[in-house]
């Protein structure tokens, strides 16, 4: 079955997320920033003001570091944009939807269901997940322009505030639903059925390590 | 004398290269993936990747917004010499790593690891990497650059005698369940596994394996070669594909390397070079002649020699 393809709005209504399923493919339009730790830790640690009107002009968060260039001009080459894992971002994100009515938070490998249910589907938030991963080219195309780079100077490229302007940017898979279920758990369930039978004769190490899992069901996030 | 201005140059075309053009070896194992892959989303999954390699050509920007950590492998011939001696390359290696990254660009992914500083040009304290190999004939040097990603899909444990073939099975499927969930290893991978070496080089030869030989190449023992082929076959056998969605490929390839260890252990490194396996190679010849390639071709037969001298035993094989 091929998967649905939707539009989407960074500054989506509370009814256009609720119409999202899982496995949907999602194209975005509309304004998106990037911030991952360096700019939580600025904003939320630190208490500096945000350089954005949020979430009016974008309720889209984008855990992500560009390739791309500030010209001699002051101008921006942006050329693959990807994401980074997300799941490294679950203490600041709380207070961060909290404070800035993020309703998309886009990025690689999701959250976990505890996380969906406990403030994204509070807060009217879903997960959306880039594709691959590393369709960065492709999301490169959807970059209509650069609209800002904040805090470059105190965080540097890798970590600044890159304000996007998104033209059917995707594709994006959505990964998390307003009943706080998690498209990578559904899938891990599915393959834990298998995971018996690949370990068969196989034997634990004679060594052991701490804190270690020997359950091939659990996740290691 | 290779002229230093031409390896300047010529690395900097390989970064630009590496960072957009996806290895053929690579890009035709994942075509053929694509054709048996029937998971929907995995399906998905892999045809986005190969429109997104196009993409990258067709535009000339990056295949993926992480770029990597760009690092380098230099291949010299016996008689090869470099104008300025070798910190002159070691130079010009940083020079084009710090120009491509602004020029491609790629981003400036390195770090200090403490102080979190950025020189937003990829180099720093022991970045990017050089390492050297030799060959015992040649006026050459290869230059070899790799952009890999840094954070999930490699593992190191230290494996014992008795813990086996079934041990080392065991500790490739963790490393492939652990990194597969959720994709995170960017899977369908070349995945890379050292044996044995000291400490550190059983990680390095996990690493070479994944990133210095081609899908499709086999390890010249053949009870290895046997191995690589077995162990492919599992881990497309978990039922785990891309992002680690259902599907029947999550290896693309599956290159084994080994070193000789301490006679008590067996230690064992798994590696995962992903969805966007970045490396370019060239050749520059001392008149100035550049070869441009894919295959690093880094494991010849003088790379696994096994004897206190090279020349008996080559003449032994003759």
């Amino acid at each position: 079955m091929k998967p649905r393809e939707i539009r989407l709005s960074t500054t989506p209504t509370p009814e256009a997320i609720a119409e999202l399923r899982l496995g949907d493919i999602v194209y975005l339009d509309g304004l998106m920033y990037t911030a991952r730790e360096g700019v939580y830790m600025r904003a939320l640690e630190e208490k500096a003001n945000i350089p954005m009107e949020l979430p009016s002009e974008s309720a889209a968060n984008f855990h992500c570091s560009p390739a791309a260039r500030i010209n001699a001009d002051g101008s921006f080459d942006m050329g693959a944009v990807t994401a980074t894992a997300s799941f490294r971002f679950a203490k600041w994100l709380p207070e961060w939807m909290e404070k800035t009515g993020a309703k998309l938070i886009i990025g690689k490998g999701g959250m976990t269901s505890k996380d969906y249910k406990s403030y994204f589907v509070p807060n009217g938030a879903v997960y959306l997940s880039t594709v691959g991963y590393g369709t960065g080219a492709l999301l490169g195309r959807g970059v209509e322009s650069v609209e800002a780079v904040h805090w470059n100077e105190e965080l540097g490229l890798a970590q600044a505030m890159w304000v996007i302007k998104c033209n059917k940017m995707g594709p994006f898979i959505v990964a998390s639903d307003m009943n706080g279920d998690c498209l990578f758990e559904r899938e891990n369930a599915k393959i834990a059925q298998n995971i018996a039978r690949v370990y068969e004769g196989t034997k634990p190490a004679v060594l052991k390590r701490y804190g270690e899992s020997d359950d091939r069901s659990d996740e290691v996030i | 004398m290779i002229p230093i201005d031409l390896i300047q140059k010529t690395a900097e075309a390989l970064m630009d290269k590496a960072a957009i053009e996806i290895p053929e070896d690579y890009l035709d194992g994942l075509q053929e993936a694509a054709k048996t892959e029937d998971g929907d989303l995995s399906s998905f999954v892999l045809k986005a990747m190969l429109d997104n390699y196009e993409a990258a050509k067709e535009d000339r920007r990056a295949m993926c917004g992480d770029t990597g950590v760009p690092r380098w492998f230099v291949k010299l011939g016996n008689d090869a010499q470099v104008e300025g001696g070798m910190c002159a390359l070691e130079t010009a290696l940083r020079r084009a790593t710090a120009s491509a990254t602004n020029g491609v660009p790629l981003r400036p992914n390195r770090v200090h690891p403490l102080w979190r500083t950025d020189h937003n040009n990829n180099v720093g304290i022991g970045a990017p990497e050089i390492e050297y190999g030799f060959e015992p004939e040649g006026d050459w040097i290869d230059l070899i650059t790799v952009h890999k990603g840094g954070l999930f899909g490699s593992d190191y444990r230290m494996l014992f005698p008795s813990d086996g073939i079934q041990g080392i099975k065991r500790f490739y499927l963790d490393s492939l369940m652990a990194f597969g969930k959720r994709g995170l290893a960017c899977q369908p991978a070349i995945i890379g596994i050292g044996l044995g070496g000291s400490k550190d080089i059983c990680m390095t030869l996990g690493k070479r394996a994944s990133v210095l030989r081609t899908v499709g190449s086999r390890n010249s023992d053949p009870r290895i070669a046997e191995m690589e082929d077995e162990f492919k076959e599992l881990g497309n056998s978990i039922g785990m594909g891309a992002m680690g969605f259902v599907g029947k490929n999550m290896v693309i390839d599956c290159n084994i390397e080994v070193g000789y260890c301490h006679t008590g252990g067996m230690p064992m490194s798994v590696h995962a070079f992903c969805l966007s396996s970045r490396r370019a190679v060239a050749r520059i010849y001392s008149d100035g002649r550049i070869e441009h390639r894919t295959d690093p071709d880094w494991f010849t037969p003088y790379q696994r020699r096994e004897t206190v001298e090279w020349e008996p035993a080559r003449e032994a094989a003759e």
